[in-house]
């Protein structure tokens, strides 16, 4: 029994010890770091450890909804999220986030002025934006034989089974609205119930519910169809040039995503270590470069390849932005409305 | 012993196949040399490569050896000893205990996984507006819940395989040696001990493998900065999948392959001297 | 030394980290998220009927399957020879060591659209056979992202824990009550329906509900294989604490509605087979 303890003890100090040896190469604490899938040049993070000796613990969540139940159930604690718009606003509204010391981000002034103190923030002091784009359709052309123009191609009965839609209620019923000629950020109950009621007409047709396994399903053309942000749609196409993408002619949802610190992290100041180190043109540059979102930043964009600075993907027109439109936060009715009508959509 | 005939050969066979052919997949496609998984393109060693170098999966693996191997260290001895303390229970408390020590194995994963999850983060959400605020520590839910959830479904397996060779066990011998001057602990070092040998080594066994296959209570206790190796692979699932996961696979089934190899040959081994040995026996008799 | 005060540090463990949890579930599913004393969350259940239905349905299904399929096998395995059973309870439980998401991450590959299952049949030209015959245009089975494929990813995953407990109870079977059997003149359907068949009960027993009950729970390989198209009870408690409906109420009290149900089929398949306390775990 004794040399069961001490082997016991010897492996437990053993283990403390690998797990110390671990840490202390690192001799300036850490950063929790929450980011989309997908989102991110990694090579950054190393580069940045290097650069400030802060560990990155990196993270990822598939959409906005998900990343706000893992902060609400306290199960995780963050220093850096990468929320969108309306969920900035809604952080902001239930008291979730921690005001940005600007002083520790002297790279917030390349950020272009378009992009500061926008709705969701409009004394900009919780945020710093990371990238924005459009939503759009990606389709397979050679599966697709007409050039969709509309979110009914979503619709299509002859691409039943060839059909992928967003698997987050926001974007999912938000292109239901947009079909039915409904805003994004309705707060009518019965123009949310018919939208729902549209995608579970849909559902027959849905091959499935994907967020970033849409990657491998266009790729390999496993389906023919699906709506996603611009900058993945071009990532996909440049591994399929048999893919393209189209904004719809009803308009569809310009978003803005940017970095915030919840409320009680532990590593504020690592955070906005690392906040400030994602705003040196050169890092944007390079981590546009790598997930082909749309830079906020015209020192970046100028650093950025001609072929991704000239996509009309990545910037589209501007008749494309002016059909955009922004999401909102709903008031908690109509999040309530929501979260029911989703799960009825899932059990149909 | 009757033998079975053609259609029941060919109904094993089948499960057979059946059982392995994603097996196979997953490990032929593991060399090859294209990020597909269902076109061949040319043998390749890439996946390979690419895993040692993924610093997230090999951290992900350290974390599961350890959570294991710390869970099966306390819940063998947790186990142990509570197997032995419910062995000397009168009946009632008894079957009570059994009852609750049920609960884990019979539970839904999810249910045992949420539940903790509300304790830890109840207990953590006190601490750290009470006790925490004063003296500055936060805490949350990382390593130490995971291990905590872990020890908590190990014991229940230790304890099933421990206490049927207490069972077994005759109480006199105990009572001799006690007779004949040995302290209880000697006493149960030296003969009771050998006695369920077997069955404490057989629940740590099993407490480690629960540990390491468990995906469910993982992910709702292990919190943000803390991910095991199925929790990796799960949220690998959620993304573009990289042919690294075959990988993975590979390794991890010529490693159980080799495992299991070399504990049957090792028991069959030992069948044989002990039936050598028993024919010798008779032999003198 | 009393050695039952031995059991004490884990009597103490099972309190905090068993009873306690469980009786936080209760409460929680008993507030709002205001704190207030509710029947509410109970009451939104209902909207979810369908929910249960279809995990149940599926898990059925899964479990019938698992015994259709594990119990003929358990049966031809423990007539071999020591060898091959050896072998085969190996070959059995060696799936079982690599982690469930591997293995159903696995048929992903094979079931989908351009995986290798359709890719072969292409490629054997049954889609053109088929077509021909029929005047269809099928290029490819759709496979995945279908409950069948969810049936199919629990029955893979869980087949090995109907066919070890069965198995084991077969094998035990003293041969010599059999050959009584055959002596007395009963033939091989007879000794099979009146001795080996009630006495290898309580191994179906808890095969049954080794298989039902990570089925009817499952929230991964929903996901994995069901393309987020079949939503059960698994996904519908995950998504009430890391997913897109936050409500850990409703989580709870979706989660002892299922825990009670399920211990209710229990209690009853239980009561139908008396002692089958000492079920095979391993």
């Amino acid at each position: 029994m004794k040399k069961v303890f001490l082997f016991a003890l010897s492996l437990t100090l053993l283990l403390s010890l690998t797990a110390c040896g671990g840490g202390s190469s690192t001799t300036n604490g850490e950063v929790n770091v929450y980011n989309w899938g997908e989102y991110i040049d990694e090579d950054l993070l190393e580069e940045f450890e290097e650069e400030t000796g802060i560990k990155v613990n990196y993270t990822t969540y598939s959409d906005n909804e998900s990343m706000y139940s893992t902060l609400k159930n306290g199960s995780a604690e963050y220093d850096v999220i990468i929320p969108s718009d309306y969920m900035i606003s809604r952080l902001i509204e239930e008291d979730m986030l921690e005001t940005i010391d600007f002083d520790n981000v002297p790279n917030f002034a390349n950020i272009d002025d378009d992009y500061k103190n926008l709705d969701y923030d409009p004394t900009n002091e919780y945020s710093v934006p990371y990238m924005w784009g459009v939503v759009g359709i990606v389709y397979n052309t050679t599966m697709v034989d007409y050039t969709p123009t509309s979110w009914d191609v979503l619709w299509d009965e002859d691409l039943s089974g060839q059909i992928l839609m967003f698997d987050n209620s926001r974007d999912a019923i938000g292109i239901a609205l947009k079909s039915l000629g409904y805003s994004y950020n309705t707060t009518d109950e019965a123009e949310i119930i018919e939208a729902v009621d549209k995608l579970i007409e849909q559902k027959p047709l849905v091959q499935a519910y994907v967020m970033d396994q849409i990657f491998d399903k266009m790729e390999a053309g496993e389906a023919a169809v699906g709506p996603y942000y611009a900058g993945d749609a071009i990532t996909m196409i440049s591994e399929n040039p048999d893919l393209a993408f189209v904004f719809p002619e009803e308009g569809s949802n310009y978003y803005v995503d940017a970095m915030c610190i919840p409320k009680g992290a532990a590593n504020k100041e690592n955070a906005e270590a690392f906040i400030n180190f994602m705003c040196e043109p050169e890092v944007m540059a390079a981590n546009a470069e790598e997930i082909y979102y749309s830079t906020p930043s015209s020192a970046a964009k100028e650093l950025l390849e001609d072929e991704l600075k000239d996509s009309d993907i990545a910037y589209p027109a501007q008749e494309v932005m002016d059909k955009a439109e922004v999401y909102v936060n709903l008031p908690q009715t109509v999040l309530d409305l929501y979260d029911e009508e989703w799960i009825r959509l899932k059990a149909a | 012993m009757r033998k079975n005939g053609f259609f029941a050969r060919l109904g094993l066979i089948l499960t057979m196949i059946f059982l392995y052919a994603p097996i196979v997949v997953l490990i032929v496609f593991s060399f090859n040399s294209s990020k597909s998984r269902t076109v061949w393109t040319g043998f390749s060693l890439q996946w390979y490569v690419e895993l040692f170098d993924d610093s997230r999966i090999l951290s992900a693996l350290a974390t599961t050896l350890e959570v294991s191997v710390l869970a099966m260290v306390f819940s063998t001895v947790l186990g142990t000893m509570a197997a032995i303390g419910f062995y000397n229970m009168r009946k009632r408390p008894r079957t009570v205990c059994m009852a609750i020590n049920n609960i884990p194995m019979t539970n839904a994963d999810i249910i045992t996984g949420v539940s903790l999850m509300l304790l830890f983060v109840f207990a953590i959400g006190a601490f750290n507006s009470t006790l925490g605020q004063l003296t500055g520590v936060t805490l949350k839910l990382g390593f130490a819940t995971l291990l905590l959830a872990h020890i908590t479904f190990d014991i229940p397996y230790v304890i099933l395989s421990v206490l049927p060779k207490l069972n077994q066990c005759d109480p006199n011998i105990e009572e001799a040696a006690l007779d004949l001057g040995a302290t209880p602990w000697q006493a149960f070092l030296k003969v009771v001990l050998p006695e369920i040998q077997p069955g404490v080594l057989n629940g740590a066994i099993m407490a480690f493998t629960m540990s390491v296959d468990d995906f469910v209570i993982s992910y709702f206790t292990a919190g943000s900065s803390t991910s095991t190796l199925a929790m990796e692979v799960y949220s690998m699932t959620r993304k573009r999948i990289s042919p690294e996961i075959n990988a993975l696979s590979t390794l991890m089934f010529v490693v159980v392959l080799s495992l299991l190899a070399i504990v049957n040959i090792r028991s069959a081994r030992q069948e044989k001297a002990a039936a050598a040995r028993a024919a010798k026996l008779q032999g003198k008799g | 030394m009393k050695k039952k005060y031995l059991a004490i540090p884990y009597v103490v463990w099972m309190a905090i980290f068993v009873i306690v949890p469980l009786c936080l579930v209760v409460g929680y599913s008993l507030v709002n998220p205001e704190g207030q004393l509710t029947l509410e969350n109970f009451k939104a259940l209902t909207q979810y009927w369908t929910v249960f239905a279809t995990s149940f349905r599926l898990a059925i299904i899964a479990t019938a399957v698992c015994l259709l399929i594990g119990y003929p096998i358990a049966y031809w395995i423990s007539r071999e020879g020591p060898g091959v059973k050896r072998i085969a309870m190996i070959a059995m439980m060696l799936p079982m060591w690599m982690n469930f998401l591997l293995r159903t991450y696995a048929w992903m590959s094979l079931l989908e659209n351009t995986g290798i299952i359709n890719t072969l049949l292409a490629n054997l030209g049954v889609f053109k056979l088929i077509n021909a015959v029929f005047g269809t245009e099928l290029t490819y089975f759709p496979m995945i992202n279908t409950p069948g494929a969810v049936v199919l990813g629990m029955v893979y995953n869980y087949l090995p824990f109907m066919i070890l407990p069965i198995y084991t109870v077969i094998d035990k079977i003293d041969t010599r009550v059999i050959e009584a059997a055959e002596d007395l003149g009963a033939n091989g359907v007879q000794v099979f329906r009146k001795i080996i068949f009630p006495l290898s009960l309580p191994g179906v027993l808890s095969g049954i509900t080794m298989v039902f009950i990570p089925s009817v729970s499952t929230f991964a390989i929903s996901k994995l294989l069901g393309g987020g198209m079949t939503l059960l009870l698994g996904d519908l408690i995950e998504m009430q604490f890391y997913g897109n409906a936050y409500n850990p109420y409703l989580g709870s009290a979706i989660s002892l509605v299922m825990m009670v149900i399920v211990l209710i089929c229990m209690a009853v398949m239980n009561h139908f087979g008396e002692g089958e306390e000492g079920a095979v775990y391993f």
